[in-house]
């Protein structure tokens, strides 16, 4: 069984050599020549104002925990819905549920106002 | 020991090498024909100058990649800066890894032609009679969708870290616009797949389209809304046009990777185009039947059986990119929290009412 996830590391390694081999050759053939302004972050032409890594929008952070819990979510799903011809009625109730609680809690955020982007 | 060699290392690293050589090559030719496409849908002619209608243009834009000198910023984290393309890259092929392109015992024929210039009757039989050998697929696994779902998602990783190590503003702008959309629509397309999964009751990709020939009937005709969800969440997922935000040039210059230039700019391009032929191959696979011919169970359209499995599966493909590209051509990009109220507060919903409808429609069939 262990045996056919072999390919995928001999893929794996092969995918790994596309870029590195790319990037060898290039660098026989390419120019290098580095210089001061050239070598500027691109700030539409004027001198870079600063630091590009300051705080962001806080947002970013709440739909970042918004993910975690959903996509932990759907792992559950997956293996009820394997199972699920077997589980029947007692399956279909069970995950009713459980993705219950999952819809109040949405409705929480929805509410709450995490889902408007201003 | 020659037949463990030959079924786990020789014979998939044979399939692999030609694989990455088709993808690869397929991939090139799909800029072109973005371009040309729409150029055409433009009333425009598109690439005309190198080789009969631009024929040659993706060869020349490869050359000039890897000949253009490769930038690092001066206030770049250099080591990042260098690996994350590649880590956008490599993920969009390796899904190939577990997508099947034909049936389990595709290459029996040429398998049992080949090998025995070269071995004794046992040692061959054995061989072609391995699915792993003579299967239209690298590897099957069982937790196939998993793993796709797992390594497509590493991709997100390449442009973050990519904005992230440029240290500049447009590029970090466009890695947070595409975490925070890839992410939200990540949710969506997982809860999708739950509804093919239901029907399926296997997670191995071989499997669902074998259950799909076995119900002689293609998932997308009873997971019709999981499939549309699919599609337009793969296409967010990405970066497609009306969903390119991360890269939208109008209010970004070039997004995440508006600091990379040569061959590492060309590798986020790579992946871009990877990504389309991987989301359109499995969307191929989870609901319109693989490598099945249309009808498999009607007896008079047997003819459609003339053409070979693999190539249904590559015109099923094709149409999926072709309306990639027309969805680009036809409708506008939309405003960033219109993608995230579409993903939460429309996208999301959907989904998660379409897996309670189908589980408890499912319910009175068992």
């Amino acid at each position: 069984m262990l045996g056919s996830y072999i390919p995928i590391l001999i893929f794996i390694v092969v995918a790994i050599m596309l870029p590195v081999v790319g990037l060898a050759v290039g660098r026989l053939l390419r120019p290098s020549r580095p210089h001061g302004t050239k070598l500027m972050p691109y700030e539409c032409g004027v001198d870079p104002e600063g630091d590009a890594r300051e705080r962001f929008s806080v947002r970013f952070y709440i739909i970042a925990i918004l993910f975690v819990i959903f996509d932990v979510e759907t792992i559950f799903l997956f293996p009820w819905a394997i199972i699920y011809d077997r589980l029947a009625l007692f399956g279909f109730i069970e995950m009713t549920v459980f993705l219950g609680i999952l819809i109040v809690g949405y409705f929480y955020v929805w509410k709450k106002g995490a889902l408007e982007w201003v | 020991m020659t037949e463990t060699l030959l079924v786990y290392a020789i014979i998939p690293f044979i399939k692999i090498a030609v694989i990455v050589l088709i993808l690869s090559g397929a991939i090139a030719y799909l800029t072109l024909f973005e371009r040309k496409l729409v150029a055409h849908i433009q009333v425009r002619l598109g690439p005309m100058r190198v080789g009969w209608h631009g024929l040659l243009q993706p060869i020349a834009d490869g050359l000039k990649f890897i000949l253009k000198e490769d930038i690092i910023p001066s206030k770049a984290d250099a080591l990042v800066f260098t690996i994350a393309p590649a880590i956008s890259l490599i993920p969009a092929f390796v899904v190939f890894s577990v997508v099947p392109f034909g049936p389990p015992e595709m290459f029996e024929g040429l398998l049992r032609w080949s090998l025995g210039w070269f071995f004794d009757s046992a040692t061959v039989e054995s061989v072609a009679q391995n699915t792993l050998a003579s299967g239209g697929f690298i590897t099957d696994i069982n937790i196939a969708v998993l793993f796709v779902l797992s390594v497509s998602s590493v991709g997100i990783l390449g442009i973050i870290l990519g904005g992230w190590a440029s240290n500049s503003k447009y590029p970090l702008l466009g890695a947070l616009r595409s975490s925070a959309q890839m992410v939200s629509y990540e949710v969506a397309l997982g809860f999708s797949i739950i509804g093919v999964l239901l029907v399926a009751g296997s997670l191995s990709l071989v499997e669902i389209v074998q259950n799909q020939e076995k119900a002689h009937l293609w998932y997308v005709f009873v997971q019709p809304v999981a499939f549309a969800l699919f599609f337009i969440c793969g296409m967010a997922e990405t970066n497609r046009l009306p969903f390119d935000l991360p890269e939208a040039e109008t209010e970004l210059v070039g997004g995440f990777h508006t600091e990379y230039s040569g061959f590492r700019f060309s590798l986020y391009f790579l992946a871009e185009y990877a990504n389309m032929i991987t989301i359109s191959a499995v969307a191929v696979t989870l609901f319109w039947g693989g490598w099945l011919r249309p009808f498999p169970n009607v007896s008079w359209l047997a003819f459609l059986g003339l053409i070979p499995p693999v190539l249904w599966f590559l015109i099923k493909v094709f149409l999926f990119l072709y309306i990639f590209i027309w969805v680009r051509g036809t409708l506008p990009r939309f405003r960033f929290d219109q993608l995230m109220r579409y993903g939460w507060k429309v996208f999301l919903p959907v989904a998660l009412g379409n897996v309670i409808v189908s589980a408890g429609v499912l319910l009175a069939f068992l």
